[in-house]
């Protein structure tokens, strides 16, 4: 057994919401620089660029890499063997709340009918899991809603199989053009029931950026997905060129014999992504 | 006034453009053209539209005069002590759509976002003599750095959807929607297949 107290993890949530969105991960970071390098579009290029000059300004001052420092998501992966001295959930929010308000960061979450500003980011979304051993997880995902509102979700009917699914995401990402700040990661979800494959897209994006689904079948339609929206050539902003996603993530779930959910959860480059262990 | 530290070699060429736009400066400019703006502008997304538009509905006087100005959609983070802004890049344009023909009917000359704007809008700004132009999403903080006074002219309660009046030094841009009717996407995307660019409006 191991005990945590509730006041440690408002703690470590407060570390993560601030540095996540000024401090980019090396995935995301050597993701852009391996476009600007591909890139031959020379306004794309400089677009690259810029993202790459802005993520270091960004570091350096403890600036937010983007403004949209997002509604939080968090993903909570918690031992069987933990006991949690007080209360977890608020625990979180009252993390974000402080990591919010002392790293300066935007307070973007609002009341959707009356759209009022509840002035401090919270409430955070949060997803709870709980797994074997004495650990507990704490994943941050700042999600900014430029990229989030192109995101959607389809029942497909089993016929349409995985051309149809492929075809699905491709034209989601399509659709979506420069709104979503291209070059995005796709996050797909496929399989389970209606809110499983939302779920199964999100959580996807925390994979380290760019790594096969270790599911070689799976593997080869994210790469098939990622080739196909690179070909169609939007590019950065909708500028033009070949890079309009750097990585397309999918994760299943088995479904019913009646189903074939797919959904697609649309990040941004600004893609800012943390983890602890506590 | 001292010159933003910005790296170069982003936007080549940039052409100088003040705002409030000069006369006659407005039909120089071409979809696709790179612009590098000094001057002032106004600030506004969602909340400040909708107000903006109620205010208009209730036959009430705006808290700015739009004629012949530049609205940046843009809600800022804020600034730490010794900032003049947070990081400040552009949201979405789509969003203020519904809203932008009154605002253009108004005088308003130009908007700043990023990404794609509706036919109606596209068909406004023509009639109305308008330009949109997009900068660089999810580069706020470097962008902050062309920005180098703020003010917080109004809505302060709708927190960073407040409507602020920022002074910009060297802020790049692309033109997207020329006064022809022209559009820097459909153009890139009739590159991309290799057809004859066509304008839609």
């Amino acid at each position: 057994m191991k005990t945590l107290q509730s006041s440690e993890i408002t703690v470590a949530v407060r570390a993560l919401a601030m540095s996540a969105s000024c401090d980019l991960e090396p995935d995301i970071l050597d993701k852009l620089l391996a476009a600007r390098d591909r890139e031959k579009s020379p306004l794309a290029k400089n677009a690259l660029e810029i993202l790459v000059t802005n993520a270091n300004i960004a570091s350096r001052e403890q600036i937010p890499v983007c403004q949209d420092t997002g509604i939080g998501v968090v993903f909570v992966t918690i031992g069987q063997e933990v006991i949690v001295e007080g209360n977890l959930e608020e625990a979180i929010q009252e993390g974000i709340r402080a990591g919010y308000a002392e790293g300066f960061l935007r307070k973007s979450v609002c009341d959707p009918v009356t759209r009022k500003n509840t002035g401090t980011n919270v409430p955070a979304v949060i997803h709870l899991e709980m797994v074997p051993g004495d650990k507990l997880r704490i994943g941050f995902l700042p999600k900014g809603c430029g990229s989030e509102n192109m995101s959607g979700l389809v029942m497909l009917p089993p016929s349409a199989g995985i051309p149809g699914v492929e075809e699905y995401v491709v034209q989601k990402v399509k659709d979506a053009g420069s709104n979503p700040c291209p070059p995005v990661v796709v996050g797909v979800g496929l399989g389970g029931t209606f809110e499983k494959a939302a779920l199964l897209a999100k959580k996807s994006l925390m994979r380290p950026l760019g790594d096969p689904n270790p599911d070689a079948k799976v593997a080869e339609i994210e790469q098939n997905i990622m080739q196909r929206i690179n070909q169609e050539g939007q590019g950065v902003m909708g500028w033009g060129g070949v890079n309009t996603a750097l990585a397309v993530h999918m994760e299943t779930y088995p479904t019913h014999i009646a189903s074939l959910p797919v959904a697609v959860n649309i990040q941004c480059h600004a893609h800012r992504h943390k983890e602890i262990e506590l | 006034m001292q010159r933003p530290k910005i790296d170069k070699g982003f936007f080549e060429n940039l052409h100088p453009i003040s705002i409030p736009f000069e006369e006659n400066v407005l039909q120089t400019l071409k979809a696709g053209d790179l612009v590098s703006l000094s001057g002032s502008l106004y600030t506004g997304r969602d909340q400040t539209h909708r107000r903006l538009v109620a205010l208009l509905d209730e036959g009430r006087e705006l808290p700015i005069e739009l004629q012949g100005q530049l609205l940046y959609y843009v809600g800022p983070s804020p600034a730490k002590e010794g900032q003049v802004i947070g990081a400040a890049g552009p949201t979405t344009s789509y969003r203020m759509d519904a809203y932008t023909p009154r605002l253009l009917e108004l005088g308003l000359k130009g908007t700043l976002g990023k990404g794609s704007r509706s036919m109606p809008v596209r068909e406004a700004m023509k009639k109305h003599g308008a330009v949109y132009l997009a900068t660089v999403g999810g580069a706020g903080a470097l962008l902050s750095k062309s920005i180098i006074k703020s003010e917080l002219l109004a809505f302060e309660d709708a927190g960073p959807e407040a409507l602020f009046r920022f002074e910009v030094l060297n802020f790049p841009a692309v033109v997207i929607n020329d006064l022809e009717g022209n559009d820097y996407y459909e153009m890139v995307t009739a590159e991309r297949l290799g057809v004859k660019y066509e304008k839609t409006i």
